[in-house]
């Protein structure tokens, strides 16, 4: 074994092991959050930091190069739509209707526009 | 150490399917089930290098693919009650 297999063993073990605690603390998260709003954090930390960390884990073990650059188009494609498509689901929520918790801050101000700008594209014209 | 992600990445899969059955709301269930998506994608990569076959990489990254699009399109489908839709609403049009 040399120096530079152990380097990469441990880089390896210290990112996979790490990613799976975030994607273990960003389902925690989704369980236990109370609100709909909050729980997109869960998700988004599931999809950008637990994934990103994994795939990069696994980017030190590839054994060719092709597998390397495979592994780098999935992280980068990843980590761009997953927290895109997170936000696009939460902005769907807010305008959908789903409330907020009361005591979140500028929560009722946030909800009160959407609902106004729903309701004028609403209105016919 | 493919072996330890993957019992997490399987805990990390029950548990936001979870949430996709007990979530009240409808985007509480696409959350999740987005989520658990990306957690096969995961799952399958990390399988790949377990069994010493990293060729799984390709299923990995169409699924990520598919993934993603899905879930926009079950959103799409959500908001304007079919998939045909272009997305501009009759009355945002000039």
């Amino acid at each position: 074994m040399t120096i530079l297999h152990l380097l990469l063993d441990g880089l390896s073990w210290l990112f996979l092991l790490g990613g799976s605690f975030f994607c273990l603390t960003g389902a925690v998260g989704l369980l236990r959050m109370p609100d709909f709003f909050t729980r997109v954090h869960g998700a988004g930390v599931i999809d950008g930091l637990g994934c990103g960390m994994i795939l990069l884990g696994l980017i030190f073990q590839a054994p060719t190069l092709l597998i390397a650059i495979k592994l780098i188009l999935m992280f980068l494609f990843l980590i761009v739509t997953g927290p895109t498509a997170v936000h696009a689901l939460a902005q769907a929520a807010l305008h959908g209707g789903v409330k907020l918790l009361p005591d979140t801050s500028r929560a009722d101000h946030l909800q009160h526009e959407a609902r106004a700008e729903a309701s004028e594209t609403e209105s016919p014209a | 150490m493919y072996a330890v992600a993957t019992w997490f990445i399987l805990l990390v899969m029950v548990l936001t399917l979870v949430r996709a059955v007990q979530g009240p709301t409808l985007y509480d269930r696409i959350l999740a089930v987005n989520a658990c998506g990306t957690m096969t994608v995961l799952f399958i990569a990390v399988l790949g290098f377990l069994s010493g076959r990293p060729e799984f990489l390709d299923v990995a990254l169409t699924y990520a693919l598919i993934n993603f699009i899905g879930t926009v399109a079950v959103m799409k489908y959500f908001k304007y009650g079919n998939l045909g839709h272009g997305g501009q609403t009759e009355e945002e049009r000039p």
